[in-house]
């Protein structure tokens, strides 16, 4: 079994340490009540010792770094276990929290609400007498019940998205039970309960297909999205001709090196028009508006089943090649559920395509944290007058999402015309931070 | 001559109540299951060798005379228990050397159907507690058996064989001084060949005949000569009449001698070929070959159809037991309880 | 439904007496059992009312004792045979471990062995380390023999008549403490059928299993405890092997919780054997804390009052532990 190494409270009122330095190196024999690493405390610094005898791996806790007394910050592996390379401590900015297979998240968004924050299975209290055993090691997550495990499994949630309120943090029934319900506080109260809802229908007019953990996230989030964000709307007509014509041509060279879609010239447009509005490129939160460096634009992506939506990271700065191939590798493996927390977590706005579809035109929701989504119609050929004479366009109608916190009304109509003059006329993204003469 | 049932010179004066008593029916039967329990050792000996049985097994060859001496006179209603070299016992008391090849072979037409193997031969239909793989094991159940007889006011006896190693257990002390004081109708037939596994009766044991031991207990102990057969009946009929008719136990000791090991595995380091090469010239079965032809009773040529029907007998039932079923491993749980598991 | 009360001690008598009565071939030896009436009074006065032959007093002699009564019931009689401690079968183990329990199967059934051992166990009375042990896990280990255990003076009588129907061995497990416990006891012969687990008290909070003396222990726990609002159900096993399972493992699928209270020594005792079964069974999958063991202490028997108590699990400690697996703290 292998033994955790913690970081002791040693003073009364201790509730955060520093690991002051390390005597061992990952891979180190060491032997019980040989010292490891100094803890600093707000008083001095104190020798810490090993609690067993064998292979001793750190965790990233970096020297220096305050840490919160109880968290593992090493472990040690006996006579016959293998030492694992690495060892995630508590407060890694990227938790991979959703990797275990049978949690039944795989690849579903960030199943916790939004934040970067660790999850509370990782600070475990510690057990002085061991009487209990370290049966799980730090990396593989909660100690839980088997109870609670088969009821966690059954509804689809996540362990080491719930807090074990018994002994050691371990699960009991009752945490997941209080889960479920603290997840679903997006559901309302008026919300019809799934009795009185089949109650409506004929018995055996319909199929009962149980909730999975993707549509069980979607239906939680895009709800909580609606009752919790002010949307409002606004719409443009892109005449997309030349776009059309510029990517032909582009893709008369393209041969086996790439070949790109309109989505990826909406994507490319969509990222230089927040950067040229950044005022738009933006995150609401309690504490304050988060004003974006980069355009990390999302890109929604229907698999089977449900939704994803993986974002290309600092796409204004990314060659419409590069965006189509990432596109490409994002959108298989979405479809293989292979997606990545790091895939899909963030990004500052979305852009969501039904036009294949022969959508003309749709409002889309917002995906929080992301402030606008981007909604895009299907291309349809009309008469437009140029210069008072009937002219055949091809046209394609975009609304844009926006969450009234972030963005204003005018912010969000300037995002729209940059869209739309970038969109109408491909070759302006070859220019960086274009200005325009617009109006505020 | 052969067509009288008693030979006239058996019947003399000068015969003894061994000849005098049996007929010649049951004499040829006493020399036919001498023969038998000797080919049947020699025939479980060669196929152990040859790899054909599991486990080990336990040889009395050369304690023909004892076995069949005590067994003789018993009926199906009369209990024995024997030891763990009891393959003698079993055949003296009647059972068939088919039905034990096939249990050394583990088979389902084996005595205990393959799950007792050479240390639990038993044969309950006939009396037969079987032999026990524990050295004094027996002794409480044949003094259980025989309590069970007085209690239902019987006829019947409980007859014990038990080893000279046995002699020194707790329960044969506790066993005897019981029967002796219930006054139980248990004979206990020690076989004495001298030595426990390694160890002789001279260095273990505080007396020199266990017969002696007899008097501590208070009942009638004698000494027989082991290698002969009618010493052997002789002392059992006394004890025999004696249990039957409420005159309590008895402790007969035969005196004899196994010429092979303990057990397969044994290197006989313990004694010398000098020792083992004497014994052998005082074989129970000639000599009782040779009375029989001296007192009459059988010629050489009725001894040897004896000694082709034990033949016959015993490779027929090697055959047999070879072509037996084996049994499944589904069955493995079988008769730990009676009923349902 | 009350009425006709006995101690325990008069109900497994009557068994005897009963049994006797109807059947010829039953009898019992033991030491001490005949004029003095037996250790515990068991006995009583039936050598009065059966004769010296049919209850038989024994020289001291344990291991031949037990196997002369082995002997006797593989040549048709039914025999009792009483150990005067149930500490004093470990003289007897050859008899009724190489021989009692294994004659059926070595002979690959020919033969039963229908015998019944009884003995008192348990600690309690200031008889120290070599009279007052809990030895039933020993016995239960062992394939060919059943084990029972007695809590109530009806039981006793019905699980002693089972056991004496029952054509194989049968260890009758009394603990000294009951056997002035009085109670309901039908007078008409009845069985209690071996094997059968009985639910003494339903609760939905935690199941606590028990045996012997531990049965009235759990049941005073539970009173307790559901003064605090803690429901406990109570199983009174019965029988040792076979273990009822199906009751276990239904009561432990109901509460979630499980304990196992037992006075012989906590390690490699029936507590492991009921932990592992549950453990194995999808029981598993429904329970929602650790299983908890309250067996005795790694310990022979002291003598001192304080210290005998101190070495099996109290009312307090039951309490104490159901307490703390329903609170989450365990």
């Amino acid at each position: 079994m292998a033994t955790e190494v913690i970081l002791p409270k040693v003073d009364m009122d201790m509730a955060t340490g520093t690991i002051a330095k390390w005597y061992v190196e990952s891979g180190a024999t060491v032997k019980k009540g040989q010292a490891i690493f100094d803890i600093e405390t707000d008083k001095s610094a104190m020798e810490i010792e090993s609690p067993a005898d064998g292979v001793i791996m750190l965790g990233d806790a970096q020297v220096g770094a305050v840490v919160p007394i109880g968290s593992v910050v090493a472990m040690i592996y006996g006579a016959g276990e293998v030492p694992k390379a690495a060892v995630p401590s508590p407060f890694s900015p990227r938790e991979k929290v959703a990797d275990r297979p049978d949690e039944g998240l795989a690849a579903s968004p960030n199943a916790q609400t939004g934040s970067v924050a660790s999850p509370s299975s990782a600070l475990r209290t510690p057990s002085p007498n061991g009487g209990r055993g370290t049966n799980e090691d730090a990396n593989s997550g909660s100690r839980a019940t088997p109870l609670a495990r088969r009821l966690a499994r059954q509804k689809g949630i996540s362990l080491s998205a719930i807090k074990g309120t018994g002994p050691h943090g371990r699960i009991v029934a009752e945490d997941v039970a209080n889960a479920r319900t603290a997840s679903s506080v997006a559901a309302p109260s008026n919300a019809m309960e799934s009795q009185a809802v089949r109650a409506m229908y004929a018995e055996g007019s319909y199929e009962v297909k149980p909730l999975d953990g993707m549509r069980r996230t979607i239906a939680q989030r895009l709800t909580q999205s609606k009752q919790t964000v002010p949307h409002f709307y606004l719409s443009a007509t892109c005449t997309i001709d030349q776009l059309i014509a510029v990517r032909s041509r582009l893709n008369a060279h393209g041969g086996d090196a790439y070949k790109l879609s309109i989505n990826d010239f909406i994507i490319k447009a969509m990222a230089q028009a927040l950067q040229q509005v950044p005022d738009a490129n933006v995150t609401f939160t309690d504490e304050g508006i988060l004003h974006h460096r980069a355009s990390d634009v999302g890109v929604a992506v229907s698999v089977e089943g449900g939704l994803f939506t993986p974002v290309i990271r600092s796409a204004e700065s990314k060659s419409l090649k590069r965006i189509s191939s990432e596109m490409k590798d994002l959108a298989s493996r979405a479809k293989a559920r292979k997606l990545q927390p790091a895939d899909y977590q963030g990004g500052s706005a979305a852009i969501s395509n039904l036009g294949m579809f022969g959508v003309e035109s749709f409002t889309a929701i917002i995906n929080p944290p992301q402030a606008t989504i981007l909604a895009i119609g299907a291309a349809v050929e009309r008469f437009i007058p140029v210069n008072k004479q009937p002219v055949l366009a091809t046209q394609m109608e975009v609304t844009l999402s926006c969450d009234h916190r972030a963005v204003d009304g005018a912010v969000g109509a300037r995002l729209l015309q940059a869209f739309q003059r970038l969109i109408e006329d491909p070759a302006l993204m070859l220019v960086e931070s274009v200005k325009f003469d617009n109006a505020p | 001559m052969a067509n009288a049932t008693k030979s006239k010179s058996a019947t003399g004066p000068n015969a003894r109540p061994f000849y005098a008593k049996h007929n010649k029916p049951q004499l040829r039967d006493a020399l036919r299951r001498m023969w038998l329990i000797r080919r049947f050792e020699e025939v479980a000996e060669e196929s152990y060798v040859r790899g054909l049985t599991h486990g080990t097994m336990h040889l009395s060859i050369g304690q023909e005379a004892s076995a069949v001496g005590i067994c003789m006179d018993l009926t199906n209603a009369d209990y024995i228990t024997s030891t763990h070299r009891g393959h003698g016992h079993c055949i003296g008391k009647g059972a068939e050397v088919k039905y034990m090849f096939a249990e050394f072979f583990g088979k389902e037409e084996g005595y205990c159907r393959g799950r007792g193997g050479s240390m639990h031969i038993a044969d309950p239909a006939t009396g037969n507690l079987g032999a026990n793989g524990i050295v004094g094991g027996g002794l409480p159940l044949a003094t259980g058996a025989a309590l069970a007889i007085q209690l239902r006011k019987g006829k019947d006896v409980a007859v014990c064989f038990f080893g000279d190693g046995a002699n020194n257990e707790g329960a044969f002390h506790e066993s005897l001084n019981m029967a002796a004081v219930w006054n139980l109708p248990v004979i206990y037939v020690c076989e004495n060949n001298q030595y426990g596994m390694s160890v002789s009766t001279e260095r273990s044991t505080a007396v020199k005949d266990i017969a002696t031991r007899a008097s501590a207990y208070n009942m009638p102990g004698v000494i027989v000569n082991g290698n002969s057969i009618a010493d052997v009946s002789e002392a059992m009929m006394v004890a025999t009449e004696r249990a039957r008719n409420g005159g309590g136990p008895s402790l007969i000791e035969c005196k004899t001698y196994r010429t092979r090991g303990h057990s397969r595995s044994d290197r006989n380091r313990y004694r010398t070929k000098d020792e083992i090469e004497d014994w052998k010239t005082r074989d129970p079965i000639p000599a009782f070959e040779e009375e029989l032809e001296k007192f009459g009773v059988l010629s050489a040529d009725e001894i040897s159809v004896v000694r082709e029907e034990v033949e016959k007998e015993v490779n027929d039932g090697f055959i047999f037991a070879q072509g037996g079923t084996n049994p499944v491993p589904e069955s493995v749980l079988r008769d730990v309880y009676t009923g349902a598991a | 439904m009350s009425g006709r009360e006995l101690s325990y001690a008069q109900a497994v008598q009557e068994a005897m007496s009963q049994a006797m009565e109807a059947d010829h071939r039953v009898f019992i030896m033991g030491e001490d059992i005949g004029v003095y009436g037996g250790a515990f009074g068991v006995t009583g006065d039936m050598v009065q009312r059966f004769g010296p032959d049919r209850v038989r007093d024994t020289p001291i002699s344990e291991l031949g004792g037990a196997g002369v009564a082995v002997g006797a019931a593989m040549a048709g009689a039914r025999p009792i045979y009483e150990f005067q401690f149930s500490d004093f079968a470990s003289l007897a183990m050859e008899q009724i471990v190489n021989q009692a329990a294994k004659m059926r199967y070595m002979l690959g059934g020919k033969i039963s062995v229908p015998i019944v051992f009884r003995m008192p166990c348990g600690s309690g009375t200031g008889a120290a380390a070599q009279h007052s042990q809990s030895l039933e896990a020993w016995f239960a280990h062992i394939p060919g023999l059943k084990v029972v255990e007695p809590a109530t003076p009806e039981d006793a009588k019905g699980l002693l008549l089972a056991a004496l129907d029952d054509p194989d061995p049968v260890m009758v497990f009394e603990h000294k403490l009951l056997y002035k416990v009085k109670g309901h006891v039908p007078e008409a012969p009845y069985r209690t059928p071996i094997g059968k687990a009985a639910i003494r008290r339903e609760g939905k909070d935690a199941t606590l299993i028990a045996a012997g003396i531990m049965a009235p222990k759990a049941l005073e726990a539970a009173t307790i405890l559901a003064g605090e609002d803690i429901d406990i159900e109570v199983i009174d096993l019965r029988t040792i092997r076979p273990l009822d399972t199906k009751a276990i493992f239904d009561s432990v699928k109901k509460t979630t919780r499980l304990a196992i209270a037992y006075e012989g020594v906590k390690s490699f005792g029936i507590g492991a054997e009921i932990s592992a079964a549950v453990a194995e069974d999808e029981a598993f999958d429904y329970l929602d804390a650790p299983i908890m063991r309250l067996g005795g202490v790694e310990s022979p028997i002291p003598y001192s009052p304080i210290l005998e108590k101190a070495a099996v699990p109290q009312v307090d400690d039951i309490v104490a532990g159901l307490r703390a697996l329903v609170k989450k703290r365990f």
